[in-house]
């Protein structure tokens, strides 16, 4: 058994599945955009991108509410985009501008929009697990139905903090689902050569919680997965596993040669990318048109540029930045 | 709190443990989103493993005051997330020692998540650990780590020496918009002292002269301040007169109560109990030579601990820590004595 089975299975409806489709499309034209950019010379940072594993955010954020907080890690903006964080202050941010979410201080590696619950994103594998706890910890002290999602990546899924996390969370209960993006490399290294089972799921039972192991190309798979999970976590009955299989399509970061793939082994990645899929699956179904979803693509397209253009039209953040946000008080001269 | 105020107001006698205890209790009691978390800290494990929180728990409940795995990033980590969602955790680290194993959460995460966020995360909370030699834990339960966070910004670091000053400055930490890691001796905790019934809290930064002197200016802080406190008799068998400053805050530190001593001693000697090398008294006596040169009498100095491990065996921990003789010796050479 690869993983704990689901007895039964919410159905999303018509909406839901366009919603779905909506936050996918929108980060993989955000990522598109992105790497333009990064070819232009407009992004100077290292990017690590999400291209791949959209319907995994874009599903669980189907589920979240605006207060429903998510704590990423560094190949983390799709989950934000997923959970509808503005796009202006996300590009001026990546371009290292003032008018930033981060006003330029974080970068793309530590975005973060509490408006939309992106709390945290980490640039340390696993590191936003033990955090996601305490939001978790919080909402059981506020007696909120607030769930936090710890996103991770398969690699984190062998460092101490998923241990820790994975633990106390069980211990207390706490209304936090860990969602593992099996992309099956941490950074160049395949995952049979860095991780012990053959599921990451099967490390659930070692922690009392369930865990699942989800088709990360399945929009449908991963947001009946994650609609148990929440359920769960806003009942009081405590954390989930989450895993899904997944692919990365542009390897580590961008500019990775991806030699330690097997030859072909990306091609057919590519063969099962979810989008163009999900996309048709969702005209065959009879949910939305050809021409609704161009339509949909438009108004995405626009949002981008409009933010790009305000990502270049902002200015860099001014010196005296270096002395704010050290502490409360700003540090003396 | 000098000798001639504390005669004015109306003290208790109490120990640093159970000055922390009322400074907490205090805290919770006004203050709903004051919580606390670690290892057998509710009082059910004991109250924590010297009992600064006991009765914490039974009058707050479970869910404010919270024993947890000996897991310390966990630790840190709930901590880390509470206090960003609105709450300020009081996070015990039981030794100093653990808050290696809890560094990526304190260095990576509490201290930057402000100024990485541009502003937007807020961290309050407070560790609190304990550490020192002297009662032969050798080398993995004594050491001072004081300047690993003092290098790392973002993050306060206190050292209280006296009950009082454990009271009011836990009041200040605890309400401290930011991350602040209190580091608690074994004497601090048990020497008792007079505390101001109605003491409330101290402000982060501020040093505190304990004894006014007028030839060398002797900068310490924690345990090692008792220490120096005892070599002041052989200080004034020399001919010295020492004015004794308790740093208190250790980052950001009271440069112009410590600067205006040196200046008007012509002085300093920084003691500590934390490694020589590149510690506190290293960052102390090169600010005063920058600022104060052609000033000073002579070279500032510092005593701290020789570049080895925290030593076992009693002959060589005691050789380890700086006793109240060498404080008097350094002072005596710095004074031209």
């Amino acid at each position: 058994m690869m993983s704990d089975t689901l007895t039964n299975r919410a159905t999303p409806d018509a909406a839901t599945q366009l919603d779905i489709y909506r936050r996918m499309l929108r980060i993989e034209r955000n990522d598109d955009a992105t790497q333009t950019q990064i070819r232009r010379g407009r992004i100077t940072a290292p990017y690590y991108s999400g291209r791949g594993q959209e319907c995994i955010p874009a599903a669980i954020s189907n589920l979240l509410n605006d207060d429903d907080k998510i704590c990423t890690i560094y190949r983390g903006i799709h989950d934000m985009v997923a959970k509808d964080m503005p796009l202006k202050p996300l590009w001026a941010e990546i371009m290292g501008k003032v008018d930033g979410t981060c006003k330029g201080k974080g970068g793309p590696m530590h975005l973060t929009h509490p408006e939309t619950g992106v709390m945290v994103t980490t640039g340390v594998v696993g590191s936003s697990m033990p955090i996601a706890n305490g939001f978790g910890w919080a909402a059981l002290l506020d007696g909120s139905k607030q769930v936090t999602i710890a996103y991770f990546g398969d690699g984190a899924s062998n460092i101490g903090a998923f241990h820790e996390s994975l633990n106390l969370a069980s211990v207390w209960k706490l209304p936090v689902i860990f969602v593992c993006q099996n992309n099956g490399f941490a950074e160049h290294t395949r995952y049979e050569n860095g991780t012990s089972v053959d599921y990451i799921a099967k490390r659930a039972i070692g922690y009392g919680m369930p865990g699942y192991t989800v088709d990360g190309n399945d929009p449908v798979d991963v947001w009946q997965h994650a609609y148990e999970a929440i359920e769960r976590a806003r009942a009081g009955e405590g954390p989930t596993l989450l895993e899904c299989k997944t692919f990365r399509f542009c390897g580590h970061l961008i500019g990775d040669d991806n030699k330690y793939m097997d030859p072909g082994e990306l091609d057919a990645a590519k063969e099962k990318d979810p989008l163009p899929k999900y996309r048709q699956k969702l005209i065959d179904d009879g949910v939305v048109t050809e021409a609704q979803l161009e339509e949909m693509k438009t108004a995405i397209e626009a949002e981008v540029q409009e933010a790009i253009e305000f990502g270049v039209a902002s200015e860099f953040p001014p010196m005296e930045e270096l002395r704010r946000d050290v502490f409360a008080e700003e540090i003396p001269a | 709190m000098s000798a001639e105020t504390m005669d004015k107001v109306e003290t208790v006698k109490m120990t640093g443990v159970a000055a922390i205890n009322a400074a907490i209790d205090e805290a919770m009691a006004a203050d709903e989103k004051v919580i606390m978390l670690g290892e057998d800290v509710a009082d059910r494990e004991g109250g924590g493993v010297v009992g600064v929180s006991r009765g914490l728990s039974t009058k707050y409940g479970d869910l404010r005051v919270r024993s947890t795995p000996i897991a310390e990033q966990s630790i840190m980590g709930a901590a880390i997330g509470a206090a960003m969602a609105g709450y300020k955790p009081i996070a015990e680290i039981m030794l100093m020692n653990f808050t290696t194993v809890a560094m990526d959460m304190i260095v990576n995460h509490a201290a930057k998540l402000r100024f990485m966020s541009g502003g937007q995360s807020q961290v309050p909370l407070v560790i609190r650990t304990l550490t020192g030699a002297g009662n032969q834990t050798a080398g993995q339960h004594a050491d001072f780590y004081e300047a690993w966070f003092c290098h790392t910004a973002g993050i306060k670091v206190v050292v209280p020496t006296f009950p009082a000053d454990f009271k009011g400055l836990y009041l200040s930490a605890i309400q401290d918009p930011d991350p602040v890691i209190i580091i608690e001796t074994g004497m601090t905790l048990f020497v008792p002292g007079e505390v101001p019934v109605n003491q409330g809290p101290i402000p982060l930064g501020k040093a505190n002269v304990v004894v006014p002197g007028s030839d060398v200016t002797i900068v310490s802080y924690g345990s090692q301040m008792y220490r120096v406190m005892q070599a002041m008799e052989g200080l004034g068998e020399a001919g010295i007169s020492a004015e004794v400053i308790d740093l208190r805050t250790i980052s950001p530190w009271d440069k112009q109560t410590v600067l205006a001593s040196a200046e008007k001693t012509g002085r300093l000697l920084v003691v500590h109990e934390a490694g020589k090398n590149f510690g506190p008294g290293a960052e102390i006596c090169q600010t005063a030579s920058e600022n104060l040169w052609g000033k000073l009498k002579a070279a500032p100095m510092r005593l701290g601990a020789p570049y080895c491990s925290v030593p076992f065996a009693k002959k060589l921990e005691d050789a380890y820590l700086i006793q109240p003789a060498d404080v008097v010796a350094a002072a005596k050479t710095i004074c031209g004595k």
